[in-house]
């Protein structure tokens, strides 16, 4: 039931990205929509705060990132995004498009402390210390009911470990559970800082949500057993002619999954970003207040949306990667039969 | 070539993967591993305890429960109790008063005996003693030949008069 359940919502949340209004189509005089969403979904070398005054005499409010620039031939150079500021040049490496490139031409490795890596070095630290703070409430109040946040973050660690891992991974849960856990955090918390004004779109990067999307894929393989590549290689219940047709989709199997947690959490996010920032493009591309109304209505319906949407890709992926990790542990292979029962029962199929 | 936001960049990339680890390894020393384990300590306690009271309920019953047969084994044994003490009282009495009976009628009976005897041996003095007065006082008539029928009555009558029945 879960399965299907999880199938469907991939479909749903799928047709929401494919709902994006189209952005290209709007070029007004002076503001492109476009344009400026992508911006923001984007990553930066800079972070950038406000724009105060329009055209030519604009100021940019921006915080200048540390740029670490890799090249073959020179080596590690480190210095102030500052210095590359409006199409400057320095240390033979200037932006292009946000794009750093040598002025020569030859190749660059940009490790640069961008904006959305400086999100993820602060949503690390918060996450640090809101769950070693939950970690000390369980110290400081042995034998005594939880308290503050440690009774705010308790029901979901419990939940994750109990609907989650266990009913997924079976008795073998316990091993997996640091990463579901970071995992889990680690999507919500990032996809709530990103709704935040002026904020990365971090869980939306395509970046990260890959890097995730490859953890779980190396974790499912670690510890996956015959069963399951029996399962691959040799589907059970199906005749013998279709198996080379079989081994191939079950092989590509084992990479689409990962794939679609991939564009799955990337896609839902980035879609709620470009949504809500198309709502208030409204205002500046009919430049009436007539708008704002309904700009403030959508928008904010869609923001309450995409806090709901934050959870439930958290929850999504982490359900997901239970799943397929759950199908990698596998002691028998009959319940992978079993499309949509997850209580272990004996299947029915004809013994191969 | 793919759009910008659709290119993933090596930089971020690279970020992401050391310091998602680096979180995974703080985190799952510092934070998972004693919340999990508190957890799973908590709920074994809760588990413990639920089941002592379990336990504790189950053997307060069947306390209870010998409380109750004790008590009514303790009823039923002062109720037999009571039964045969009655009983033996009632044949004690039963025996004391055939007893009682039986020596009063023995005691009557030698009674009567001995007033039949006494009687018996009163009468027996009473004949002898009217036969030797009657021969005592024959004896003393003829002894004395009397010629004086005057001095014969005088006679008996002093003889009578010695007489007196006592």
């Amino acid at each position: 039931m879960k399965r299907l359940l999880s199938i469907l919502l991939c479909f749903v949340s799928l047709s929401v990205f494919a709902n994006e209004p189209a952005t290209e189509g709007a070029k007004g005089e002076g503001f492109n929509p476009g344009e400026m969403i992508l911006e923001h979904i984007g990553d930066s070398h800079e972070w950038h705060l406000a724009t105060l005054g329009a055209g030519e005499h604009a100021t940019h409010v921006s915080l200048p990132l540390p740029i670490i620039a890799y090249q073959p031939g020179a080596g590690l150079s480190t210095f102030s995004g500052g210095k590359l500021a409006h199409g400057q040049s320095y240390n033979g490496l200037k932006l292009e498009h946000d794009k750093l490139v040598a002025l020569d031409g030859s190749k660059v490795y940009d490790f640069s402390i961008t904006k959305n890596t400086a999100s993820l070095l602060i949503s690390a630290v918060l996450m640090l210390l809101v769950f070693t703070t939950v970690a000390r409430g369980y110290s400081r109040n042995q034998g005594r009911a939880p308290k503050g946040v440690q009774s705010f973050f308790e029901p979901v660690i419990i939940f994750i470990r109990d609907e989650v891992a266990k009913k997924n991974i079976g008795p073998k849960y316990e091993r997996y559970m640091p990463y579901l856990l970071t995992a889990f955090f680690f999507i919500w918390f990032n996809n709530l800082l990103g709704l935040m004004p002026g904020a990365a779109n971090l869980s939306g990067n395509i970046a990260v949500t890959m890097v995730l999307a490859v953890m779980t894929l190396v974790i499912t393989l670690a510890s996956s057993n015959k069963y399951y590549w029996a399962h691959i290689f040799a589907t059970p219940g199906v005749p013998k002619p279709l198996l080379p047709i079989m081994i191939i989709v079950e092989f590509l199997g084992i990479f689409t999954k990962p794939f679609s947690l991939m564009i799955r959490l990337f896609a839902n996010i980035t879609a709620g970003h470009i949504v809500v920032l198309s709502f208030i493009s409204l205002v500046f591309i009919f430049k009436s207040w007539a708008v704002a109304p309904v700009t403030i209505a959508f928008g904010l319906f869609i923001n309450i949306l995409e806090l709901l949407v934050a959870i439930l890709q958290a929850f999504i992926f982490t359900l997901l990667t239970a799943m397929y990790i759950g199908g990698a542990v596998e002691d028998h292979h009959d319940a992978d039969m079993q499309m949509g029962y997850d209580d272990g029962s004996p299947s029915t199929h004809v013994a191969h | 070539m793919l759009p910008a936001f659709l290119s993933p960049e090596l930089g971020l990339i690279f970020w992401q993967l050391v310091i998602f680890l680096l979180v995974l390894f703080l985190l799952g020393k510092f934070a998972w591993k004693p919340i999990l384990l508190a957890l799973k300590e908590r709920e074994d306690n809760i588990e413990g305890a639920l089941r002592m009271a379990d336990q504790a309920k189950v053997e307060m019953q069947q306390l209870k429960a010998g409380n109750e047969k004790l008590l009514t084994d303790a009823r039923l044994e002062r109720d037999r109790m009571m039964q045969e003490a009655t009983v033996m009282a009632n044949q004690h009495r039963e025996a004391e008063k055939a007893r009682a009976t039986a020596e009063a009628n023995t005691i009557i009976q030698q009674a009567r005996e001995a007033i039949q005897q006494e009687k018996n041996l009163a009468l027996a003095e009473v004949k002898n003693t009217a036969a030797k007065l009657s021969v005592d006082i024959a004896e003393r008539i003829l002894r004395r030949e009397l010629a004086d029928p005057t001095a014969q009555t005088q006679l008996v009558d002093s003889y009578l008069k010695d007489v007196k029945l006592n």
